[in-house]
């Protein structure tokens, strides 16, 4: 991992739906960098804003849903700035994204073959199409696909939950992107497939040099495959930083929280969960203070006033939480 | 814990399947000879892949669905017995068996209020004597799942996923039931919310001395909240065990395929272990794979293994399995 040169970098990104019931700040000024090389994960409830960045950053967002502040920069531009034209040639070559459900993102009605070999005349990779096709083959095979050259030309319907998955995964990397962004890749798969899907990123991830943002709310997934880990809560990130930090020196209550609530195969006895009390906030009436400020056990006056600043717990290590103010002159207002 | 609850034997359900004309009709073996006990006041946990038939288990042992033969005891008195024809009225016996299922706004009328969706079942088995009796009582029953009185008046539109499933329990509760099938009753709910909902049940469980069959894909969930876990594939049941004991010492090859594939938030642990990966997807039920229904996947599959059905033998105090290779010990 080169700390110089980023790949990636989100600054101050805002996403906003403009609905009839009013402006909903999905995304409320987020900021990160991602390496060349690098799994970032992405971890947070439904409605925590994580997928919407991700489809910022390809360019995916859907009326009413709006980028109204920051920039992404990936190697430089500003992705933001780009023409629809760019944009197409930006997506699926150098970005690419793999969904939830493959069936929404496969075509019924064309061939395996036939999808695989458009991502790469799309983009005009100087193949024949009997190269092409070679290469499309040559994919299935890399990511587990047995009789490649069979299936290759049968439908999404005749391939399972965990093949259609694969061949998703073919499509996204048959252009060789740089950068994979997968919305929760696994979640609609059974373990034992999860388990082989996972195992495949890794390999691929390894043999290709693909960063990869990992967008999930299963903290046990993140564990096994990211190098850093983003958590996000109601449109905001609230703690970021090195796997291992994260999960054995988590800082946020947020983060402690959701460690502390999730039900581990390895714990010794049955310990009583201890979960995150209430329910998320309503995004079209955000607090005035911190987000997490209503359902936080610690909360003191300042949260439910003003929003916490990040601060650096640890190398690379950042958290926003008044907490870790707490105790310094002028801010011994707790309760 | 000696005292048995339900007794089930040999229990089976098919779903016929519409097969091409002049063609045998074919039938989905969705639970294929399953037989347990679940002991009063325990929690049985039942872990299984998609279409291993844990649903279907479930909603068999309630009579739900009919089942296609086999035999249900409920605390000694035979509530289905497909030999001797016998099929008994289950209305008493829905006072003493509830469920819970998975999507909660898809099991509660959006027509009904919340009250009238809890009162209903007051009304059905004449619980209540006055009307007045019976708003306390629904009162009393959000109160004690964690929703305010007011409540009662709302629609199930009104609330979040995890208020919703607050309803659909005490709907269940309202009959003051024994034995409640909780049927994937978290999966739909956001990992916050979910160890509130299974912190409740724990607490309801001791209360009123509840016995659950508790159904889930998620094995961390269940050996949480269960005493002993019974593990289905393709609509057998191929290991049941003491929860602490199954996870620790699984026996079974597939039960330690599905332990090593469950990823654990433990950077450095989950990285260290060696996983045991399957080839390929479950075979279809309605074409199941001869002798034992592992065997296509399983990688120590003998000749034995694909002409010969194994059965489920104790090999431990508590501890069944069904597999050929345990037997040469």
């Amino acid at each position: 991992m080169d700390e110089q040169k980023k790949l990636l970098e989100i600054k101050d990104l805002k996403v906003s739906f403009f609905t009839p019931a009013g402006e909903v700040k999905a995304v409320d000024g987020i900021s990160y960098s991602l390496g060349y090389n690098e799994v970032m994960g992405i971890v947070g409830e439904s409605g925590s804003g994580k997928s919407v960045e991700a489809y910022s950053i390809i360019g995916l967002l859907q009326s009413p849903g709006k980028v109204t502040g920051g920039s992404i920069l990936f190697e430089g531009e500003n992705v933001l700035d780009f023409s629809e034209e760019q944009m197409r040639q930006f997506r699926g070559d150098r970005v690419s994204m793999i969904f939830q459900n493959p069936m929404t993102c496969l075509n019924p009605v064309y061939t395996i073959g036939n999808q695989l070999v458009e991502a790469l005349m799309c983009h005009d990779k100087g193949y024949t199409k009997e190269q092409a096709r070679a290469r499309a083959i040559e994919m299935l095979e890399l990511v587990g696909i047995n009789n490649a050259e069979k299936r290759i030309d049968q439908y999404p319907h005749e391939f399972s939950g965990g093949m259609r998955q694969r061949a998703m995964i073919a499509m996204a990397l048959i252009c060789e992107p740089k950068l994979l962004i997968a919305d929760e890749p696994t979640t609609a798969l059974d373990v034992t497939i999860q388990a082989q899907i996972l195992e495949l990123m890794k390999e691929l991830q390894k043999k290709e040099n693909t960063s990869i943002i990992f967008i999930t709310h299963n903290l046990g997934v993140v564990a096994e495959i990211c190098d850093r880990v983003s958590v996000m809560y109601a449109g905001r990130i609230v703690e970021q930083g090195p796997v291992n930090d994260i999960f054995y020196k988590p800082q946020h209550p947020y983060t402690k929280g959701l460690l502390a609530s999730t039900p581990r195969l390895d714990e010794e006895g049955r310990e009583r969960l201890v979960p995150i009390e209430g329910t998320p906030i309503d995004l079209l009436n955000p607090p005035q203070g911190c987000n997490f400020g209503p359902r936080c056990k610690d909360c003191m006056k300042i949260c439910l006033r003003q929003k916490p600043p990040f601060v650096q717990v640890g190398e690379g290590h950042i958290s926003a939480c008044w907490l870790h103010f707490k105790g310094q002159a002028g801010k011994e207002d707790a309760t | 814990m000696s005292d048995v609850l339900l007794k089930i034997e040999n229990l089976r359900k098919y779903f016929p399947v519409k097969g091409k004309l002049f063609q045998k009709r074919k039938y989905v073996q969705a639970v294929e000879s399953v037989s347990f006990q679940i002991y009063r006041g325990e929690t049985l946990g039942l872990v299984g892949e998609s279409g291993c038939g844990k649903t279907t288990l479930g909603r068999t042992i309630i009579r739900l669905y009919e089942p296609t033969s086999g035999r249900i005891l409920y605390d000694g008195q035979p509530i289905y017995d497909s030999e001797k024809k016998l099929a008994v009225d289950m209305l008493p016996y829905r006072r003493k068996m509830q469920i819970i299922f998975q999507d909660p706004s898809a099991s509660l009328d959006p027509r009904m209020t919340v009250g009238e969706i809890v009162g209903e079942a007051l009304d059905i088995h004449k619980l209540c004597a006055s009307k007045q009796e019976r708003q306390e009582r629904i009162n009393s029953l959000l109160d004690e799942v964690g929703l305010n009185t007011e409540h009662a008046n709302r629609f199930p539109h009104e609330f979040s996923g995890g208020q919703q499933q607050r309803v659909g329990i005490a709907r269940a509760l309202a009959v003051e039931p024994e034995f409640i099938v909780c049927d994937e009753p978290i999966s739909a709910l956001d990992v916050s919310i979910q160890s509130q909902v299974v912190n409740m049940l724990e607490d309801l469980q001791r209360e009123k001395g509840l016995t659950y069959l508790f159904i889930a894909h998620d094995i961390s969930v269940v050996r949480h909240i269960s005493n002993r876990i019974g593990v289905m594939y393709l609509g057998q049941l191929v290991e049941l065990a003491e929860s602490y004991e199954l996870c620790s010492h699984p026996i079974h090859p597939y039960t330690k395929t599905l332990l090593s594939a469950v990823p654990l938030p433990d950077p450095e642990k989950s990285r260290a272990r060696q996983r045991i990966l399957l080839e390929g997807d479950i075979p279809s039920p309605l074409d199941p794979p001869s002798g034992c229904r592992f065997h296509t996947r399983c990688p120590y599959a003998t000749e034995r293994c694909r002409s010969e059905q194994p059965v489920l033998k104790e090999y431990g105090p508590g501890h069944f399995a069904a597999c050929h290779l345990l037997e040469r010990g």
